[in-house]
């Protein structure tokens, strides 16, 4: 699947970023072809969850060098919501409550606001539902999830599993999935992975963000980036993350710094 | 009328202000206050054809075309400018029903009677400092009567609008609802922007008799003053329901998003059996608006009801405070109150107050109070951003859901209204 021609979905050169003035990111590279599932795995607060965060362009966080590409347009000069229509999805490690706002309502907006971006017509409240109750199936949601206010009262494994219908509902060109294994069950943890699994494609791709190997068992990447300190480290296969689920984080630092 | 209005201006005058309330305001000179105050053109008309042009331009400005409605809705509108009437429509058809629908003044010369017999007997003379005040000096208002067993045939409607930089506004509403009769009246209010503060001090009193039902909404956007807090309108108003009949019902429903200070408890005294009680309110503050407003349900009468469902949402460096009080006298035996006030906050400089006030003197009533507070936080609309949805539909969508019971009890036509200025009045207040 993974060929020399695909599209350059993702491309980040020497990035750099403070939240607060603190130094998070100190020059990242990565890049992402259409077709491919990266991981980024690194301890805590090796800037993992940020660098996900920055790519949404969430406000708390301030580029101060680097570029983002993305599918040939400069992405640190988009908007978030002219990033999310434009094809970049974050499921977030922890989804936030909207009370007094339908899932539903919530959805089709959403939807359709992608779709308005794309230059096509609004689906009106009906179509939508035909559409909507297609992609619950595929996570096995109930469709009284639906008329539920966004996120309000859902467990943890429910929420991520409401990240994951909207990913496919959006069908993004990038998904990033920022922890999305934490606080699921193994039975919960199989439901995402295989929903994960099914929207990928030979056009779009995946970047997952974990802390564990086990995620790697159920949605199996490409590549694995090991980070720390803001860059990554080394980059490997899946094996690599085998390795650091035995060996620990350490022996990939004194690599690190033995080669410089 | 003098009489009355000489009664009042002495109890007046042996008042003090009230200061219980969480406002803050400097002093206000009431000798300074224009008490009097009409649009330049002759005060009263008979049709709209004769209406000054220039203030029918200011109402379509308003989006209140009183022509349109004249002619497509089934809304019968009197308009009040300053301290007089302008304008009255559709008094003819109402009159078929026998339903009188007419300004202040002229329900004092037409039927003195009708006034003479309910004027100042659900709010007193010296109820407050600022029923008082309205009371000696009251200019116009409205007035409207449903006779026995009539359901009046249209959405009842006052626009009122403080034109005059210096002046108050005082005016005077009576509702009274005979033996199963049905209203639903609407009130709209606005103001001009001036750098100056106007006192609007108005008493609303609402009579139901047996089996009737009056339902009260108000969309309140008088001018709150600028961004720093300077000049405004100050809204201490009395607003207050008698069910004085049995199976009789008042329903206040309300959406306060003007004024500098509101100072408003739109209230129900319940006498007469199973008569039912209900407040719905919106209260939206921005910059450096205060609201101190709330409800008081007065229960007398055996197996009578109440709802009230509040929500106040801040923003800026706003103060906005529910005070309620819920009282279920020694003979309301088998009385319900269900309370639910909810707060939310938008940034980090806002304040929501709750104060509710519950008395209980027999044992077989049922008091319920929920309360709760959210926040509109920058994670929330990073969320909705992240999905493709705009900062501002963000907001829209999450005051429309906040305000959904609410906003259903409103007339439809003025759902929609209440929904667009509450997405106006917070543009740009986040992010």
């Amino acid at each position: 699947m993974i060929s020399e021609n695909s599209e350059v979905i993702l491309s980040v050169r020497n990035l750099t970023a403070n939240v607060e003035d603190t130094p998070i990111l100190k020059g990242l590279n990565l890049e992402i072809k259409a077709g491919e599932i990266h991981a980024i795995m690194g301890p805590n607060g090796s800037g993992k969850s940020t660098f996900s965060k920055i790519l949404a362009g969430h406000p708390a966080y301030e580029v101060t060098g680097g570029e983002v590409i993305f599918r040939g347009q400069n992405l640190l000069e988009m908007e978030p919501d002219d990033r999310a229509k434009s094809g970049v999805f974050l499921a977030f490690q922890y989804p936030l409550e909207i009370p007094g706002v339908s899932n539903v309502d919530f959805l089709r907006v959403s939807y359709n606001a992608k779709r308005k971006h794309n230059g096509l017509e609004e689906l009106d409240a009906f179509d939508f539902d035909d559409l909507v109750q297609s992609k619950l199936e595929l996570l096995k949601m109930d469709a009284a999830f639906l008329s539920r206010s966004v996120n309000e009262g859902f467990s943890g494994g429910e929420k991520k599993r409401n990240e994951i219908l909207q990913m496919a509902l959006l069908e993004p060109k990038l998904g990033i999935l920022d922890e999305i294994d934490s606080g699921l069950d193994i039975d919960a943890l199989k439901i995402v992975a295989n929903g994960v699994n099914a929207l990928k494609s030979s056009d779009n791709a995946t970047l997952m963000i974990t802390h564990y190997q086990r995620l790697l068992d159920y949605i199996i990447p490409d590549f694995v980036h090991v980070m720390e300190g803001g860059r990554i480290l080394t980059t490997g296969g899946k094996e690599l993350a085998l390795e650091l689920e035995a060996r620990g984080y350490d022996w990939v630092r004194e690599e690190e710094v033995a080669a410089r | 009328m003098l009489e009355f209005r000489l009664k009042a201006y002495r109890q007046w005058l042996k008042m003090t202000e009230p200061d219980w309330a969480r406002v803050g305001y400097p002093a206000i000179d009431y000798q300074d206050i224009v008490y009097y105050s009409a649009p330049k053109v002759s005060a009263k008309k008979k049709s709209l054809e004769e209406v000054d042009p220039e203030l029918l331009d200011t109402f379509e400005k308003l989006g209140i075309s009183l022509s349109e409605q004249k002619r497509l809705t089934n809304v019968a509108v009197d308009a009040i400018f300053d301290s007089v009437s302008v304008a009255t429509t559709f008094k003819e058809k109402l009159a078929k029903d026998g339903v009188i629908f007419c300004s202040f003044a002229e329900a004092v010369k037409e039927h003195p009677e009708l006034v003479k017999k309910y004027l100042g007997s659900v709010v007193p003379v010296g109820d407050n400092y600022f029923a008082a005040l309205n009371s000696a000096v009251f200019s116009d208002g409205s007035f409207v009567y449903i006779p026995k067993g009539v359901k009046c045939p249209m959405e009842l409607s006052t626009y009122f609008r403080i034109n005059n930089g210096d002046s108050g506004q005082f005016e005077r509403t009576l509702i009274v609802a005979e033996e199963g009769s049905q209203v639903s009246y609407l009130e709209g209010c606005t103001a001009p922007m001036f750098d100056t503060n106007q006192l609007h001090a108005a008493v609303v009193e609402l009579v139901a008799l047996d089996h009737a039902d009056i339902k009260y909404s108000t969309v309140q956007n008088w001018y709150a003053g600028d961004a720093n807090g300077k000049g405004g309108i100050y809204n201490f108003v009395t607003k207050r329901g008698l069910c004085q009949g049995i199976n009789s019902k008042i329903s206040w429903t309300q959406v306060e998003t003007g004024s500098a200070i509101t100072w408003k408890y739109p209230s129900c005294v319940l006498v007469g059996d199973n008569s039912v009680g209900e407040f719905y309110s919106v209260a939206l503050t921005n910059h450096h608006q205060q609201a101190d407003t709330g409800t008081k349900m007065i229960h007398v009468g055996k197996n009578t009801r109440s709802t009230i469902i509040s929500k106040g949402i801040s923003a800026g460096q706003s103060r906005n405070s529910y005070r309620g009080l819920v009282k279920i006298s020694p003979n309301a035996k088998g009385a319900r109150n269900y309370s639910q006030c909810d707060s939310m906050l938008i940034g980090d400089n806002a304040q929501a107050n709750t104060f509710p006030y519950i008395q209980v003197q027999n044992n077989l009533g049922k008091v319920e109070h929920e309360a709760s507070t959210s926040k509109i936080g920058e994670d929330q609309l990073f969320y909705f951003s992240q999905r493709g949805i705009s900062p501002e539909d963000a907001i829209s969508m999450m005051i429309s859901g906040f305000c959904k019971d609410v906003f259903n009890q409103l007339p439809m036509e003025f759902a929609v209204e209440a929904d667009r200025l509450l997405s106006l009045k917070l543009e740009g207040s986040v992010g």
